[in-house]
């Protein structure tokens, strides 16, 4: 039986739910320093750090300030240069060099002997601030005489970037109607349960580091290149990983301040940030501000997609911040076949925390205003939303289908989505039931989202120095080794953190191999072992590094059916994987993997003249496209409108994500998903004040939904193979977050259309939507 | 100022040196090596460090260390059974796919614990509610409700005997 397709329970499950598990805060090294950073108070302001009576508190070794790091090669990396497009790049440095730009800031390093005395240490740093003016809102920030981030830089406009095709203006003239709409996609955080955290080594002239992070190839080349050193010196070994969603796909600072620390002190550095430090310090995500004009003709034939998005970054780049937003606009156009769509996106600087990557990274703002502006559209016209829908899908019989500005969507089929989220929701009886519901003053909601996303990154054509600008190639790789006895290890690029990627990858292995996926161990997150990667974001693991991994084994495959057929004296071809073993097609003849692993590596002379010995095989991996799923979402919401409270009362998913390789590990992705975007639609919001102080710096006073906000869901699926990779797979753990947002906001804009509620920006918490409500009735 | 403590810990009596300020869940970690039980935020927010002190659920965030002088401690490393059969819900979690990233769900099986022994036969709304003070980022807690309604449906080994 196959193990690709079956629900198998997951491999690295045993060691985590006993406690087991090895996160990088439960390592202590022999001789191990605690770190804890002094951060900034201040939104803007120059700085002079006074750390004298920190250095002389008992178990202080160390206070470094950003011009003790003064000797770091270079500073803190972006890796986007589009060829053409001057992005203006503020200098940023491990820790502050004289004026911190945002709270949170790094300010100085203590280092010490214990947790609790660096705490005590850092309390005695002396800042003195003296402020500048502050800018928080990324509209302000663009006009003529607000105040700059960075002097240096003369703007707060960090660059401008457009993609399109087709004649916008010819095709908002023929429409009949153009929806207009501003529209918010709020910042959030990214929030893993496992706070970010690093353990540097430096000995010898060599670093070892753990780190949290989605990304230890990058993290190793980046810290090669700021710390002056090179590669070969540098190991970064990611354990297991508490979670990421795009938070822990970065080129850390503290990362950098801890190597060099323990390179300077000649011992193991720990630092482990707290909540409080992750909510102000690590990255965020999203903070958009789009202006929507979207043009029909009356029988809603679409015509013409205009977005202007202004892209709030913060204070600095981290290695993708201004990328972000021009990946939501590469699936623009969403599923509908438009001839003209354009996006025209400009940056801007503000005293905040710096955006970047967060699990959708600029598709889920895409898709969020697409499906929010076709319901509007649907109002307008009079049209039912799923109806117009329809009218406007890409049809099922034109992929792979050219978008109007070029982009190819490998394969799709969205009406498939839609009938089949219709079997499992009953439209019509809804409808009546809402209608009846109201009479009695109870709001009821339906939402619809049908989306497609781009993900798999890759292809490096695309994406590189010479398309779109990444200063990295984003193939990935995979070793497939079969060790003496028959028992399989696969050395990955990815870096899984969550996914179930040792699970998955083995069942992979397993199949082309003829063995179990018991005996498949896999390996990821350290760049000590294996060949070098590119890592887990993007829903890339299965589409990319699934693949890498499918062409490594078949490698080992065709030389094992080599060998077999030497054996035999049997021809190759008619050698064939069953059962369990390498046998000689349509007969009982055939050698299991462990007695042709046993000639390979203790047996040579035994091998075909001229094979080299042992069992292994590499395969690197650059696809020719991007890989696009899609589905249908519905959600349910009821509306206390007394108080303005929104409950999600049902969820629908139905996703395509191609060929399902762990029906699973696939829900569970999509669970998690729709839940952080239901987290975005009503609880989410990272919220500065005028001065630019963080006013959601904790867990209280971020709302993260608990499992009683959120219902249980259904999910199922359709299948359309991609036909870019041979396991015909597409990523999933984006999609459900790409996806939900939107079916949350149109559900309580049904919810609310009676009480003449037309439209509102996220999140719907209560005070927003009582707002919303009084402001209609007026 | 160090004070030594003697707590009760997965059954094993266990002496500590901490300071007055220390937190419960630092000494499980830092002196005692019990890194199952996790800090995933500052507030008592998270519910990661979740534990058992004299069989009740608590943050042990929130309890500082020399108040667990003289009492009992369980930890996710002391559910299993003496030969290391799987509690009830550590199968549950397993067999329902109820963790991903793993990092909240030493807490999140811990607060299930108590949930199930203060009520046996929870509804789904009840197990919502009854883990509403432990965040999980990853499952979208579809399969967490899944996986303690598992292990509910397993009779407690205690209840088996009676």
């Amino acid at each position: 039986m196959s193990a690709v397709g079956s629900a198998i329970k997951r491999k690295e499950d045993p060691r985590m739910i006993t406690g087991r598990g090895n996160y990088t805060d439960d390592m202590v090294l022999p001789g191990m320093l605690h770190a804890v950073f002094v951060r900034s108070d201040e939104a803007h302001a120059k700085i002079t750090v006074d750390a004298s009576e920190a250095r002389r508190r008992p178990g202080i070794l160390a206070v470094f300030t950003g011009e003790d790091l003064g000797d770091v090669a270079a500073p803190m990396p972006m890796a986007w240069v589009p060829p053409g497009i001057e992005v203006k790049t503020p200098e940023r440095w491990p820790i502050a060099r004289g004026e911190v730009n945002h709270v949170g800031d790094p300010v100085a390093l203590v280092v010490g002997r214990s947790r609790g005395e660096v705490a005590d240490g850092a309390g005695a740093v002396v800042v003195e601030y003296d402020p500048l003016p502050v800018v928080t809102d990324p509209e302000a920030a663009l006009e003529d005489g607000s105040p700059l981030v960075h002097e240096a830089l003369g703007t707060n406009r960090s660059h401008e970037w457009s993609l399109g095709g087709g004649d916008i203006d010819a095709g908002l003239a023929a429409a009949d109607v153009v929806v207009e709409r501003r529209i918010v996609n709020q910042r959030i955080s990214g929030a893993p349960i496992e706070p970010r955290s690093a353990i540097a080594d430096f000995r010898a002239d060599e670093l070892t580091l753990w780190s949290s992070t989605q990304v230890p190839h990058f993290v190793r080349l980046f810290m090669a290149i700021v710390l002056g050193t090179s590669e070969d010196k540098v190991r970064v070994v990611a354990p297991d990983v508490g979670g990421g969603f795009g938070a822990k796909l970065q080129f850390c600072a503290e990362e950098v301040a801890v190597s060099w620390a323990s390179r300077k002190l000649g011992r193991p550095v720990k630092w482990t940030e707290t909540r409080a430090e992750h909510m102000a310090a690590c990255h965020h995500g999203r903070d958009q501000v789009a202006y929507v004009r979207m043009g029909a003709t009356k029988d809603g034939k679409l015509t013409a997609l205009h977005v202007k998005i202004i892209a709030d970054f913060g204070a600095y780049f981290g290695m993708l911040t201004p990328t972000i937003p021009e990946l939501g606009a590469f699936v623009m156009t969403g599923v509908y076949d438009i001839p003209a769509v354009k996006t025209d996106i400009i940056g801007a600087f503000t005293n905040k925390c710096m955006t970047d990557a967060i699990r959708g990274a600029g598709r889920p703002e895409a898709t969020h205003l697409i499906e929010v502006c076709i319901d509007q559209l649907a109002a307008e016209l009079e049209i039912d939303r799923l109806e117009l829908r329809r009218r406007n899908f890409i049809a099922a019989d034109s992929f792979p289908h050219e978008v109007a500005y070029g982009v190819i969507y490998d394969s799709g089929n969205y009406q498939g989505t839609l009938d089949r989220m219709l079997e499992h929701f009953d439209y019509g009886a809804f409808t009546e039931e809402q209608a009846r519901l109201r009479e009695r003053g109870i709001y009821r909601g339906v939402g619809f989202s049908t989306y497609t996303e781009i993900c798999g990154l890759a292809p490096s054509r695309v994406t590189g120095p010479e398309g779109f600008g990444l200063q990295t190639g984003l193939w990935e790789s995979a070793v497939v080794r079969v060790h003496p006895t028959g028992a399989v290890t696969v050395f990955t690029g990815t870096s899984g953190h969550g996914q179930g990627h040792d699970t998955v990858f083995a069942q992979i292995a397993a199949d082309r191999l003829g063995v179990s996926p018991d005996v498949v161990e896999v390996v990821h997150g350290d760049t000590g072992t294996g060949p070098m990667g590119l890592g887990t974001y993007g829903s890339r693991s299965m589409a990319v590094g699934g693949e890498s991994i499918a062409k490594a084994a078949e490698r080992v495959a065709e030389k094992a059916k080599q060998i077999v057929a030497h054996q035999l004296e049997a021809a190759p071809e008619d050698i064939e994987v069953a059962e369990g073993t390498f046998r000689v097609r349509g007969t009982d003849k055939g050698m299991a993997l462990a007695e042709i692993s046993g000639i390979a590596h203790v047996r040579p002379e035994l091998l075909p003249e001229g094979m080299e010995p042992a069992l292994e095989e590499h395969a690197f991996y650059d696809p020719e496209n991007f890989v696009f799923p899609f589905g249908a979402h519905a959600c349910e919401v009821e509306v206390d409108v007394e108080t303005g409270r929104v409950t999600v009362t049902k969820y629908l998913a139905v996703d395509d994500c191609g060929n399902p390789l762990n029906p699973m590990l696939i829900d569970g992705q999509v669970h998690g998903g729709i839940t952080q975007g239901i987290g975005q639609a009503l609880y989410e919001q990272i919220r500065y004040d005028d001065a630019g102080q963080l006013i959601t710096g904790t867990l209280v006073d971020y709302a993260l939904p608990t499992a009683a906000e959120v219902p249980s869901f259904v999910t199922d699926r359709t299948v359309t193979p991609s036909p870019v990779n041979s396991l015909g797979v597409k990523g999933i753990g984006e999609a459900g977050t790409i996806a939900s947002s939107a079916a949350v906001v149109n559900a309580v804009i049904d919810a609310l259309r009676p009480l003449g509620v037309s439209y509102i920006d996220m999140p719907c918490t209560p005070l927003r939507v009582w707002t919303a409500i009084q402001e209609a009735q007026r | 100022m160090r004070v030594t403590i003697r707590v009760a810990v997965n059954g094993e009596e266990r002496v500590a040196e901490v300071e007055p300020r220390d937190l419960l869940v630092h000494t499980l970690r830092d002196e005692l090596g019990l890194t199952g039980t996790h800090v995933g935020c500052d507030t008592s927010s998270c519910g990661a460090c979740t534990v058992h002190l004299d069989g009740e659920a608590v943050k042990s965030c929130t309890v500082l260390s020399v108040q667990a002088d003289g009492h009992e401690v369980t930890t996710i490393e002391g559910l299993a059974g003496e030969n290391g059969e799987l509690h009830r819900l550590q199968q549950g979690f397993w067999e329902k796919h109820g963790l991903q990233c793993g990092f909240c769900t030493p807490g999140m099986i811990m607060a299930a614990a108590d949930l199930l022994e203060r009520n046996p036969n929870p509804t789904e709304e009840e197990i919502r509610h009854g883990l509403e003070g432990n965040l999980c980022r990853c499952t979208g807690y579809h399969n967490i409700v899944k996986a303690v309604q598992h292990a509910a449906a397993v009779k407690a080994p205690e209840e088996v005997t009676a």
